[in-house]
C-alpha cells in the first residue's frame, strides 16, 4: 500500500510542479492546491497505513480495546487542510482582484507592471 | 510569574491586542495606542524571560497538563529569547513609526490587528518546541504578512503580492513535506525528542541529510538565500515604509532562526555535505545581493537587495558551525534587524519629505535635514561595517571564526562584500543627501531649493529612528554584555543535549523507542504516541 501511495504522491508532485511552472495564474493556483493535497497524502502515508478501528476509547477504559489507526497523522492533515483552505481562499481573491485591475492572469504581465513610481499610498 | 504564564503571555498579549484592535474598528484613533501597549508589554515580557533563561537555563513547558513529549510544547532558550526581544523592540519602534506614517485608509482596513497577528506568529515560531507547531506559526505570520503586503490594493502591491504569496505557499508545503518525512522517520514531532532519536540513528544518515535539504530549501525561501531569493527584491519595496521595515527586519530573520534551529538541533551541519553547501550558499548570497543592489536606483530596492546580501553573513556563521561563528551569526541577526529596519524607516522619511524614493529625484537632504542625514550615515556605516559600529563587530567575529576554521575564501568574500555595501550606501548618500543630488543629464534639477517644513507627523517619525540609532550605538559600544549573551546562546546551540534534557527531563522518562524507527515499512498498528 505504501509503495502505491509513494507513486500517487510522486505523480501528484510532478503534475503540480508542471502546473506551477505555467504562466497562467489560475494554473498556478491549481498547482498549489494539488501540491498541498500531495503533501497531505504524504503525511498520511508517513503515519503508516493500517486497516484498523478509529481511535476511540470506550467509556471507563484507559486504552483502546482493539488496534486503532494512527490518529496523529489524521490530526496533522486536518490542520493542514484547514490552513491550506484559508490560504487558498486568500490567493483566489488576490488573483481575482489582480485580474480585475490588470485584465490578465498572465504572469508575464505582472513583470511588466513591476516598474513602479513612488506611489504606495492612495489615502 | 511562572514560566508557564510568561511563555503563554508572549503569544496571548499580541493575540488579545489583535482582537481588541479589530473590535475597535470604528475607533481608529485608539488602535495605535492598543498596538503600542501590546508591543511594549511584549518587550517587557521578553526582558523578563531573558532574565529567567539567563539565571535558570532553558525553560520549557507543555500546555493542557500533558506529560512532556505529548503536549504542545513551548521552549525558550537564549536564541529564541534574543530573537523575541529584538523583534518586540522593533515592534515598539514600528508602533511609534506607524502613528506618523500609516495612512487612514490602511488603518481602517486593519493594519494594527494584522501587525499584532504577525507578532503572534513570530513569537510562536520563536517559542515553539514542536515541528508541526512551527509550521502552524509560520502560516499565522504568513497570512498576516500577505494581508499587510496587499493592504492598500495598489497595482504594484497586488502584482508583488502574487509572487510573494505563491513562493511562500510552495515553501510552506515543502516544509510540511519535510515534517512528514521526519514524522515517518522518528514517529515524533517534538523537536527535542526528534533530535534525540535522530542522534541515535546511525545507519540512516543519507536519508536524514536528504530530509534536511527539504528544510534547507523551505527555510531558504523564507530567509531569501542565494538561488531562492528572487521574490524578495520583487516584492518588498511595494508596501508603505512601516510595513517594509517590519518585513525587512523580522520576516527573513524568522527563516534564519528556523534554519539555525533545525541545523543545530535536528541535523548535523558537519555531515560532509551540508557544511559545503551552506558555505557556498552563504558566499553566493552575499555576492549576488550586493551586486543586485549596485544596479538599482531606487532607495527601497537597494535596501531590499542588501537584505539578501546580509542574510549571507548569518548563514556563514551557521555554516562554519563553531561557537564563535554562531555568536557571530546571532550578533549579526540582531545588528541587521536594527540597521536594516532603520534604513527603511529613513527611506520612508525621505519619501515624506521629497515625495519620492527614486535616488535621481531626491536631492540635497543634508542641507535641510542634517539630523536625518546623521541618522542615515550612522545606520549605513553600521550596515557596511565601519568600526566601531555594530556591523564591524559582527563581521569581525565571523571573520575570526572563519580564519580559525581555515575557510579563507568565505572570509575574503565577506570582507569584500562589506566594502561593496559601502559603495551602495555611498551612492544613496551622494544622490539623495548631497547638494548636487541626482542632477542627471536627462533629469534637470528642477526641484526648488526651499523644501517645505516638516509636517507634524513627520517629526514623530524621527523618534523611532533615533531610538534605533541609540540601540545600534548601544550594541556597538557595549559589545561585551551582548557578546556574553550570544555566547550562552551559542553554547546551548552547540550542545543539543542541553535543549533535549531541558525539554524531556531525564533520558529515562522518554517512553519507548520511536515506533517509526523501523524503516522496513512493516510497522503497523498502534503508535505509542
Amino acid at each position: 500500500m505504501e509503495t502505491l501511495m509513494a507513486f500517487v504522491v510522486g505523480t501528484l508532485f510532478a503534475i503540480s510542479v508542471y502546473l506551477i511552472l505555467r504562466r497562467n495564474l489560475v494554473r498556478l493556483i491549481l498547482g498549489i492546491v494539488l501540491l498541498s493535497n500531495a503533501v497531505n497524502l504524504l503525511l498520511f502515508t508517513m503515519g503508516r497505513m493500517t486497516r484498523a478501528e478509529a481511535a476511540f476509547i470506550e467509556v471507563g477504559a484507559t486504552v483502546p480495546s482493539e488496534t486503532i489507526a494512527n490518529p496523529l497523522s489524521q490530526a496533522l492533515i486536518l490542520t493542514a487542510i484547514v490552513i491550506g483552505f484559508g490560504l487558498l481562499a486568500f490567493t483566489l481573491v488576490l488573483v481575482y482582484r489582480t485580474n480585475r485591475d490588470l485584465n490578465s492572469v498572465d504572469s508575464d504581465v505582472l513583470r511588466e507592471e513591476e516598474v513602479d513610481p513612488d506611489v504606495y499610498g492612495t489615502a | 510569574m511562572t514560566t508557564h504564564l510568561l511563555l503563554a503571555l508572549l503569544i496571548v498579549v499580541p493575540l488579545a491586542a489583535a482582537v481588541i484592535a479589530l473590535l475597535l474598528r470604528r475607533a481608529p484613533a485608539v488602535q495605535p495606542w492598543v498596538n503600542l501597549v501590546s508591543m511594549i508589554s511584549m518587550a517587557g515580557l521578553s526582558v523578563a524571560l531573558l532574565v529567567r533563561v539567563s539565571s535558570a537555563g532553558i525553560q520549557a513547558t507543555t500546555f493542557g497538563g500533558w506529560p512532556m513529549p505529548f503536549g504542545i510544547t513551548l521552549v525558550a532558550d537564549h536564541l529564541s529569547v534574543i530573537m523575541l526581544l529584538i523583534s518586540s523592540i522593533m515592534g515598539v519602534v514600528l508602533a511609534i513609526y506607524a502613528m506618523g506614517d500609516m495612512d487612514p485608509k490602511r488603518v481602517k482596513f486593519g493594519f494594527y490587528p494584522f501587525m499584532n497577528l504577525l507578532m503572534v506568529g513570530i513569537a510562536g515560531a520563536f517559542l515553539t518546541g514542536d515541528l508541526f507547531n512551527l509550521y502552524v506559526w509560520f502560516e499565522v505570520l504568513l497570512i498576516a504578512s500577505f494581508v499587510l503586503m496587499a493592504l492598500g490594493n495598489t497595482r504594484a502591491q497586488l502584482t508583488a503580492n502574487i509572487k510573494y504569496v505563491s513562493i511562500n505557499l510552495v515553501s510552506s508545503l515543502i516544509f510540511l513535506a519535510g515534517i512528514g518525512f521526519i514524522y515517518g522517520l522518528t514517529g515524533s514531532l517534538n523537536m527535542a525528542e526528534v533530535a534525540s532519536i535522530l542522534g541515535d540513528m546511525e545507519g540512516a544518515s543519507g536519508i536524514i541529510t536528504t530530509v534536511s535539504m527539504l528544510f534547507l530549501i523551505a527555510f531558504g525561501i523564507k530567509a531569501a538565500i542565494f538561488p531562492l531569493f528572487y521574490w524578495l527584491p520583487a516584492s518588498y519595496h511595494t508596501p508603505p515604509p512601516t510595513i517594509m521595515a517590519l518585513f525587512a527586519g523580522l520576516l527573513t530573520k524568522v527563516g534564519v532562526y528556523a534554519m539555525i534551529r533545525v541545523f543545530t538541533l535536528l541535523f548535523n551541519v558537519q555531515d560532509g555535505y551540508t557544511q559545503t553547501i551552506l558555505l557556498w550558499i552563504a558566499g553566493l548570497t552575499m555576492v549576488t545581493g550586493v551586486l543586485g543592489a549596485a544596479a538599482q536606483t531606487d532607495f527601497r530596492r537597494i535596501l531590499s537587495f542588501h537584505i539578501v546580501s546580509q542574510i549571507g553573513y548569518m548563514i556563514m556563521g551557521l555554516a562554519l558551525f563553531t561557537p564563535l561563528a554562531l555568536i557571530g551569526s546571532i550578533y549579526y541577526v540582531v545588528h541587521n534587524i536594527l540597521a536594516k529596519s532603520n534604513l527603511f524607516l529613513i527611506s520612508g522619511v525621505t519619501r515624506h519629505l521629497q515625495g519620492t524614493f527614486t535616488l535621481k529625484k531626491l536631492k540635497g537632504l543634508y542641507a535641510h535635514y542634517p539630523g536625518l542625514s546623521i541618522l542615515f550615515l550612522l545606520s549605513a556605516f553600521a550596515l557596511a561595517g565601519f568600526p566601531p559600529l555594530s556591523g564591524f563587530w559582527g563581521k569581525l567575529i565571523l571573520g575570526i571564526a572563519g580564519l580559525q576554521a581555515q575557510e579563507y575564501i568565505i572570509v575574503g568574500v565577506a570582507f569584500a562584500v562589506g566594502i561593496m555595501t559601502m559603495f551602495s550606501m555611498t551612492k544613496i548618500w551622494m544622490y539623495s543627501f548631497l547638494p548636487g543630488g541626482g542632477a542627471d543629464d536627462d533629469q534637470p534639477a528642477d526641484r526648488p531649493d526651499t523644501v517645505p517644513p516638516l509636517a507634524g507627523n513627520v517629526r514623530l517619525l524621527y523618534v523611532p529612528i533615533a531610538l534605533v540609532a541609540v540601540l545600534i550605538v548601544g550594541i556597538s559600544l557595549f559589545i561585551g554584555p551582548v557578546y556574553e549573551v550570544g555566547n550562552q546562546a551559542a553554547t546551548e546551540l552547540m550542545n543539543a543535549d542541553l535543549y533535549i534534557d531541558a525539554v524531556l527531563g531525564h533520558e529515562d522518562s522518554i517512553a519507548q523507542p520511536a515506533p517509526g524507527a523501523d524503516l522496513d515499512g512493516s510497522a503497523g498498528g498502534v503508535h505509542t504516541r
